[in-house]
């Protein structure tokens, strides 16, 4: 059994994720199952879609408390657009809905007279460096299709930024956490440096195997 | 800064990647999965499939060719043609598609849009509206079922309603220049990028760079969409991005690995990719 999990939830673009993954020499699995969030060693929530189906299926599906509790146990945590947002503590999508409670803040539409979904490339301004960025420079290009964004409390856990009509954070990083609003598995080049790099930090402190390849740069082997 | 999109868009029909004229005298223009492969390197910034056969029963194939193609590209795929459900959606979804473009399905049942965005986002519904000019005026119709149908519906007021109703991005295409290579129709954009405020991609007519540059500026567009100006060698990505970067829009440079590499081969060995500190050299129009 491979020690990469990618959560499935009903709604997701898992399969790009899986190949993002597999592009750096990893293989993942696929599960929507409570025990494999449990047992995994490197952890990714993926995710498209609204923010109250998305909680709805993640509580339906008994996987909101095994999230939580891994990302408590300070395995490496992946969260990718609304696996990001579904970290937040309320989000404003389509009224006001309760999220996962790990970070602090709020999940907010973008502002009116904007055309919104914002859908494309934008740049991400690094404001803390995180080894997760090894080798892509700040003002690198990253996907991007949402209409809400992060309004964190505590602006000490954000990364990086991004300019669209108000300048939000597009990364967030926490000890063990990471979880970008951009699609790093749609974002060509330096996504998959992203998930190269994911993966050999959580290689790096022992919590998975070597990848199969040297594509990550990492040295470990 | 959010950039403007180039997409290059495959007709796919019976599994070959093929181009007419305002919809009819389809002509060969090569395999998909290795064309998507070919213009992602070579600095697509998305691209779309819209399956031509769709009104057949192969499905099976289709999805076969969607999966192939998703698993050699790492940007944005959106598909079309003959999506009727949301079991249709999800399908393409799990193949490796991000969006799903609608059009005749969404016209003869507009509630999918609404379901379709309710089960999986906005983001990932596009409405195609394929339109055709009306007279001499500036109005214009909807057709469906790849350009037979006329509907009489008005396709400013139906890209309103597609909207209301969760429409994530409008794929606007017109049929009066689709394939002639003589320019957008920058009327019929801007009508509805003014009414919309979920993007527009520009689509039908695309021929030299300046038909790019109107669209995304007269016509109002987030985005432009062309086939026949990549698929015959008539220009490549880079070369288009280039001057429109040069005239103050923006774009995304291509990948330094692959900037020039939009023939061959896929470019993804593993040796590749451990220097990339020459992307800081890419910025040729990005920090005015």
């Amino acid at each position: 059994m491979s020690d990469v999990v990618i959560v499935d939830y009903g709604a997701g673009n898992l399969r790009s994720v899986a190949r993002a993954v597999a592009h750096a020499g990893v293989e993942a699995i696929v599960s929507s199952e409570a025990r494999a969030v449990a047992q995994a060693k490197a952890l990714i929530v993926p995710g498209v879609g609204a923010a109250a189906d998305t909680m709805a299926n993640l509580r339906s599906g008994g996987l909101d408390g095994p999230i939580r509790d891994y990302i408590a146990s300070g395995k490496p945590f992946l969260g990718v657009c609304m696996g990001l947002q579904a970290l937040f503590d309320v989000s404003e999508e389509g009224g006001t809905h309760e999220c996962l409670g790990v970070l602090p803040g709020r999940i907010v539409r973008f502002p009116l007279g904007l055309t919104v979904p914002h859908i494309g490339w934008n740049t991400v301004e690094l404001v803390r460096e995180h080894p997760v960025f090894d080798g892509i420079p700040s003002g690198s290009y990253f996907y991007f299709v949402h209409s809400y964004h992060p309004a964190p409390t505590d602006e000490s856990a954000v990364i990086g930024e991004t300019e669209y009509g108000v300048r939000f954070p597009a990364v967030m990083g926490e000890g063990n956490l990471i979880a970008t609003q951009f699609h790093p598995e749609k974002s060509s080049e330096a996504g998959l440096r992203f998930y190269a790099n994911f993966l050999r930090l959580a290689c790096e402190r022992g919590s998975i195997a070597p990848p199969e390849t040297a594509a990550t740069g990492a040295s470990g082997a | 800064m959010l950039t403007k999109r180039i997409i290059p868009c495959f007709d796919v029909d019976n599994g070959r990647v093929v181009k007419g004229i305002s919809f009819v005298e389809l002509r060969d223009a090569g395999d998909p999965v290795e064309l998507a492969a070919s213009y992602s390197n070579g600095g697509a910034d998305e691209l779309v499939f819209l399956d031509i056969t769709a009104s057949s029963d192969n499905r099976t194939s289709v999805y076969d060719m969607i999966a192939r193609t998703a698993d050699q590209i790492f940007v944005p795929l959106t598909v079309g043609g003959g999506i009727r459900t949301t079991h249709d959606v999800r399908m393409m979804l799990e193949m490796g598609a991000d969006k799903i473009s609608v059009n005749t399905s969404a016209v003869e049942n507009p509630e999918l849009i609404g379901e379709g965005a309710h089960r999986f986002g906005s983001q990932c519904i596009v409405v195609a509206v394929d339109a055709k000019r009306i007279g001499n005026e500036d109005r214009w119709e909807i057709y469906t079922h790849g350009g037979r149908t006329p509907t009489g519906i008005d396709a400013v007021e139906w890209a309103r309603e597609a909207v209301d109703r969760g429409a994530g991005e409008l794929l606007v295409t017109s049929m009066d220049t689709d394939g002639h290579q003589t320019g957008y129709d920058l009327p019929m954009l801007r009508s509805i990028s003014d009414r919309v405020e979920v993007p527009v991609i520009a689509s039908g007519g695309a021929g030299k760079p300046e038909h790019l540059y109107d669209a995304l500026t007269e016509g109002g567009a987030d985005a432009v969409l062309a086939a026949s100006i990549f698929h015959f060698g008539t220009y490549d990505i880079s070369t288009l991005k280039q001057y429109l970067s040069e005239r103050g829009i923006p774009m995304r440079p291509p990948d330094p690995h692959t900037a020039s590499d939009s023939g061959s081969g896929n470019g993804s060995g593993s040796e590749t990719h451990g220097d990339r500190t020459s992307s800081e050299a890419e910025s040729e129009g990005g920090d005015a």
